[in-house]
């Protein structure tokens, strides 16, 4: 039960955002509040697989964009004609087709947002596995080579492809209606509902996987994480574990990919880039890798700042200068920065320069 | 009835033959010694039963099962448990946690079942648990199980991981040097120790330098020289062996 007492204050700080920023009527603020929480779900899963089972994957922006742009694509593209495809037919039989009309009074028919993020989601876990198995065999960083050159791809294919708007990306996506009245969207009405969402959303991830590190399987990662053939001759199949952790943070990240581009109504290319990977490694780090609430923590201060525009123009330079200073001076992140240590390294810095001088 | 049985087993690095053309048998129920001085094949022989090295050729058979190209992992869940020669203890983790890795093939909960911990994983989990704890005070280390590993001293690590091999129930234990860096008093509890693992009717294969403790706790003895076999055999056979007298002290 210990584990779950931070959901206390957690919970205490999502309602007094809210409260906060109602009597301040600084409202606005919530939306960025709900991009950061998107954003560190993607960070808490590939805290997992970097902090705890110590791979490094860069190709995250990669698997995030896929969630966003297989949900934007597929609920947003008519298929009118191609109604009398059997596929189609079989779709609509279903029920999982929306017909309607556009803006200039056309009739559409899209896929509706829960088949369109299941889809999404199996698709990300299909190039998980793909790039995951061979790179997996290997030893020392080729998960990140591998996932550094997935990201590029996946990056010029949504540059390079009309069905994906090109440069433009995909505008319009629709709401996802998840119950009722309940809906992922931009609509202002609906600020103070998607904020919650997002942050209930986040909290679910995050409890789901505080579970896993504490159970067989988390410990089997960590084991692995500690001593590889310790752990292999445990009767831990490596392999096997680093992969499935690998593809669980890809379901994360385009899951965040799903809620993040209906609650935006749009989607862009940068959102593949690879410097967003890159910060996503970086936020990991200041969190202190194998630490899911450092992780948290960092995630949606840095996302919430950079949203924010506090780092203007220089914001991936902010978030390379954060990385080295983190590695440099708090290899295990801020919250286990022992002060002393840095103290006594700057110092020696200092001493040594004196000499060389 | 043996229970492991190397048939002809070779292993070549490029030219050196590191174990060459090793056969014995090691008898459920009983400690069998693997000694040798330094550089006679041990440790490599001791890793290619478990599986960390492959075998060039011969072939080594664990209760009717064959482990040549077997993975670690898989000879793990066959029922074969080992400690290595400079300990491994899986850092950030405590005592405790270290051997509950250790009941990994004893148990089932998968990703989904332990993301949502079903009533069943729960279950699953507090057995585990007993299971570890009942291990650290089998070896006299309870106190510590919630101390990281790593900070333990070295005698502590030693136990934790001896406690890590018990945990995977094994009907083999294989131990590398488990009184390598232990003064005489320790090094006589290890031997009490390794007895009494096989009184809980745990077959014993290990490795050692150390003669005194071979000699008053092996059932069999079985000694390399440059990776061959050149005896075999009780303890007081194997102490008068002129062979073995040759190796060790020299003609």
């Amino acid at each position: 039960m210990k584990k779950y007492l931070a959901f206390i204050p957690f919970f205490l700080f999502i309602v007094a955002v809210h409260l906060l920023t109602t009597w301040t009527d600084t409202l606005y603020y919530l939306t960025q509040m709900t991009m950061a929480a998107y954003y560190s779900l993607l960070i808490i899963g590939l805290c997992v697989v970097m902090g705890y089972a110590g791979q490094i994957s860069l190709g995250h922006a990669g698997f995030f964009a896929i969630g966003g742009y297989i949900s934007a694509a597929l609920t947003t593209r008519n298929l009118m004609e191609y109604r009398d495809f059997p596929l189609v037919r079989l779709l609509d039989s279903l029920g999982v087709l929306m017909t309607g009309q556009d803006i200039y009074g056309d009739n559409v028919m899209v896929v509706t947002p829960w088949l369109a993020c299941f889809a999404a989601v199996m698709l990300a876990v299909m190039l998980a596995y793909l790039i995951g198995i061979p790179a997996l065999k290997l030893k020392g960083h080729y998960l990140a080579m591998a996932t550094l050159g997935f990201g590029i791809i996946i990056y010029r294919i949504v540059l390079a492809t009309p069905y994906f708007g090109e440069a433009d990306g995909i505008a319009e996506v629709p709401p996802f209606v998840l119950f009722g009245d309940i809906s992922v969207s931009g609509d202002f009405a609906s600020r103070v509902s998607n904020y919650y969402i997002a942050w209930i959303l986040l909290a679910l991830g995050l409890i789901l996987l505080i579970n896993l590190i504490d159970s067989r399987v988390g410990r089997a990662l960590r084991a692995i994480h500690g001593a590889e053939d310790a752990a292999d001759s445990m009767g831990v199949d490596t392999t096997a574990y680093k992969l499935n952790v690998f593809v669980l943070s890809a379901v994360f990240a385009a899951i965040a990919g799903v809620f993040m581009t209906h609650y935006n109504g749009s989607i862009g290319p940068s959102e593949a880039g690879v410097m967003k990977s890159v910060r996503y490694v970086a936020i990991v780090a200041v969190g202190g890798m194998a630490h899911l609430w450092g992780a948290l923590i960092t995630g949606i201060t840095l996302n919430f700042l950079s949203l924010r525009g506090v780092f203007s123009t220089y914001d991936d330079a902010v978030f390379g200068v954060i990385l080295i200073i983190i590695m440099l001076f708090a290899p295990n992140g801020l919250l286990r920065v022992n002060f002393r240590q840095v103290a006594v390294q700057l110092f020696s810095f200092r001493r040594a320069g004196k000499k060389e001088g | 009835m043996a229970l492991l049985e190397l048939a002809g087993v070779h292993k070549r690095f490029g030219g050196l033959k590191a174990v060459n053309d090793v056969s014995f048998t090691v008898d459920a129920g009983t400690i069998k010694a693997v000694i040798g001085p330094n550089g006679a094949g041990k440790t490599t022989l001791f890793n290619l039963i478990a599986g960390s090295l492959p075998a060039t050729s011969g072939n080594i058979v664990f209760a009717g099962q064959r482990l040549n190209k077997q993975r670690p992992y898989q000879i793990a869940g066959c029922g074969i448990a080992r400690t290595f020669q400079n300990i491994k203890m899986f850092n950030g983790m405590t005592a405790l946690e270290n051997v509950m890795v250790g009941r990994h093939v004893q148990s089932r909960a998968g990703f989904l079942s332990s993301m949502f911990r079903l009533p069943i994983t729960c279950r699953e989990e507090k057995a585990i648990r007993n299971k570890a704890l009942e291990l650290l005070e089998f070896l006299e280390i309870d106190e510590y199980a919630d101390v990281e590993a790593t900070s333990l001293s070295f005698g502590q690590q030693r136990a934790v991981e001896l406690a890590r091999a018990l945990a995977l129930d094994p009907s083999l234990l294989l131990l590398d040097e488990p009184a390598a860096g232990l003064n005489i008093y320790e090094t006589a509890e290890v031997g009490r120790l390794i007895a009494n693992i096989r009184d809980l009717g745990i077959t014993v294969l290990l490795v050692e330098h150390d003669m005194s403790l071979v000699m008053d706790i092996s059932d069999e003895i079985v000694v390399l020289s440059f990776g061959e076999k050149i005896a075999e055999g009780l303890p007081v056979d194997i102490q008068q062996n002129p062979e073995v007298i040759k190796v060790y002290l020299g003609e």
